[in-house]
């Protein structure tokens, strides 16, 4: 264990590194923030409400979904697809670890990094000009952080899927972007599933993307209550448990299997 | 028992053919697959303490064979024993056992400072703290490394990166040690550096050292035992001495003639090159020894200055490749 939680210090670090990165993104994901913000402002002047939220609902789902942006690490990471590439994930294979909590350890490192810088001051910013709901219980707040780490845990589950495709393709783009683009919409980035058509949410329902970001807001703003919550979180967590074993069996296959590129 | 055991190793690998001809677009649909052999019925042994070289040209099956015996590819026949252990199935537990260094990959992390990925190695191996302190003092002292250890491995030179890199294969004490190509793209001072390194290691420490190169003067200063192999098997497995004796058999005598004069006509020996005053005559060993030679020649003109040059190690395997499997031979191992 002592292992991990080092791994854990160094992935928080790695990131640390690079500051101006760190600002250039942040500036990003705030400015993103306002525009979704005031496009939503004008969509609620017509209505009172949509699938459930009304404005200060929906004002307060941009921010967290700005600010989830980098800590549940939605878009393009391929360090592993890159390792798998360069030949570079020979070194780590012989080392004396289990390669893939190696990887959720440090992704975890990471995911407090980008927690606290980048996902923290976007929402801070959104609720210094609008007037974002704020969950009042306690347990709330504590349900909400668990929610996240889970969320951490269902996107790393399925970037560690598709990266270990470049064992498979030449070019794991592909594969890149189609679960991107799933990733985006089916998770609740763009809207909240409950904007869906009918038929559009039921697909989304029974998928894992909407643990990366719907669930964990739909905990913050108290949408679900008593067993619904707890089913949904269960969901979550189940979810999450299942595609850490897929990669588990996945990655034994590409052992055994294949190449390993570039000599 | 040898630390190293390999009997029969082979891996075959399912390779997708792109098939020919114009109409590919629906026929890529199905796809042709065929086998290549990259290993095949490789057998050697190497004891404790041995430094050998394991060389061949591009696309010979060694780095195949270094993952095999590192447990991360799976062979597909054959038996392998390293340190007692069944790589492949018991990988964890070998890797305490062993370092491995990739010249051409790295196994340092890029983002963060070269001291921190030894600290970090330190906790993957659970080397005890005085164990670490010693062996990085050792690597830091003999490698000269000290000035760059906090610098972000990202901007170290490819040289201080690979002294890095062989430190960091060495912090658990391993009683084995695979190089792949460990000088590649390395300037003189830093090569030198690195094998003067790697003989310290071998002698003090006694380490088990597997190394594979295209250099062939990492060979000929580290390595008394070379294994060659080429389209996954063996072509020689035994002493370097023995291996330049036997394929080193043309030598040339350089004279340097007190004036200049043309091409010496002495038996057994063919001018290469004339340059002034100074001849290039190419004989072989077993027509005409060297000292034959010279006395025909000091009776055919005046010597002012000679000297004998023996192929290096270079030509030697050249020849060897050029042979290829044809001229498959081997002679007794020599440990140690």
């Amino acid at each position: 264990m002592r292992l991990y939680w080092e791994v854990f210090r160094h992935g928080f670090r790695r990131y640390a590194s690079y500051r101006a990165a760190t600002v250039a993104g942040l500036f990003t994901n705030t400015v993103f923030g306002f525009l979704r913000a005031y496009v939503l402002v004008a969509l609620f002047a017509a209505t009172a409400t949509v699938g459930g939220y009304d404005l200060s609902d929906a004002l307060t789902y941009v921010f967290l979904g700005q600010g989830m942006i980098m800590t549940v690490y939605m878009w393009s990471w391929w360090e592993i697809a890159l390792a798998i590439r360069s030949g570079d994930i020979v070194t780590d294979l012989s080392r004396p670890f289990d390669y893939q909590s190696y990887w959720l350890a440090q992704d975890l490192g990471r995911a407090c990094y980008h927690a606290v810088f980048r996902g923290i001051p976007p929402f801070l910013v959104g609720a210094l000009v609008f007037d974002l709901r704020l969950p009042g219980s306690p347990l709330t707040w504590l349900l909400f952080v668990a929610s996240v780490a889970v969320a951490v845990c269902v996107s790393f589950g399925l970037r560690f899927i598709v990266n270990l495709a470049a064992f498979w393709l030449l070019d794991y783009r592909g594969v890149g972007a189609i679960s991107t683009a799933c990733g985006t919409f089916l998770s609740g980035f763009v809207v909240p599933i409950a904007f869906f058509p009918g038929w559009l949410a039921a697909i989304a329902h029974v998928l894992p993307f909407r643990g990366m970001i719907q669930v964990p807001i739909d905990v913050f703003l108290e949408k679900e209550r008593g067993w619904a919550l707890v089913g949904v979180l269960a969901v979550q967590l189940a979810w999450a448990a299942a595609l850490f074993a897929a990669g588990r069996l996945l990655l034994g296959a590409a052992r055994r299997r294949v190449v390993v590129q570039g000599g | 028992m040898a630390l190293i055991e390999v009997e029969n190793l082979s891996k075959q690998f399912r390779v997708a053919r792109k098939p020919e001809g114009g109409r590919g677009r629906l026929r890529r649909l199905r796809r042709d697959f065929a086998d290549v052999h990259a290993v095949d019925g490789v057998s050697f042994a190497v004891e404790a303490g041995e430094m050998v070289g394991y060389i061949g040209p591009n696309g010979a099956g060694k780095s195949t064979t270094i993952k095999m015996l590192t447990g991360i590819l799976v062979p597909s026949g054959g038996r392998l024993s390293v340190a007692g252990f069944e790589p492949s199935r018991q990988r964890r537990e070998l890797a305490r056992q062993i370092g491995v260094v990739f010249g051409q990959r790295t196994q340092l992390w890029w983002d963060l400072p070269l001291a921190d990925s030894f600290d970090l190695l330190k906790h993957i191996y659970h080397v005890p703290m005085a164990r670490f302190a010693a062996n990085l003092e050792r690597c830091v002292e003999l490698m000269e490394m000290g000035e760059f250890l906090r610098t972000p491995v990202r901007q170290l030179s490819l040289g201080q990166r690979m002294r890095g890199e062989l430190t960091a294969a060495l912090l658990h004490d391993p009683a084995i040690l695979y190089l792949d190509e460990p000088t590649i793209g390395l300037d003189v001072v830093a090569k030198a550096r690195i094998r003067a390194f790697l003989t310290a290691l071998n002698r003090d420490a006694g380490t088990t050292v597997l190394l594979t190169t295209h250099d062939m003067g990492d060979i000929e200063r580290l390595c008394r035992r070379v294994i060659i192999i080429d389209r996954g098997g063996i072509l020689y497995d035994g002493a370097l001495d023995p291996l330049k004796a036997r394929f080193a058999i043309e030598r040339t005598l350089v004279v340097d003639l007190e004036e200049p004069a043309p091409p010496l006509e002495v038996p057994f020996a063919i001018v290469e090159r004339v340059e002034g005053p100074r001849q290039w005559l190419r004989f072989q060993r077993e027509q005409t020894s060297a000292a034959d030679l010279i006395a025909a020649v000091a009776r055919a003109a005046h010597i002012a200055d000679l000297r004998v040059d023996e192929p290096s190690i270079e030509d030697v395997v050249l020849r060897i490749y050029a042979g290829g499997a044809g001229e498959r031979f081997s002679s007794t191992p020599s440990p140690g």
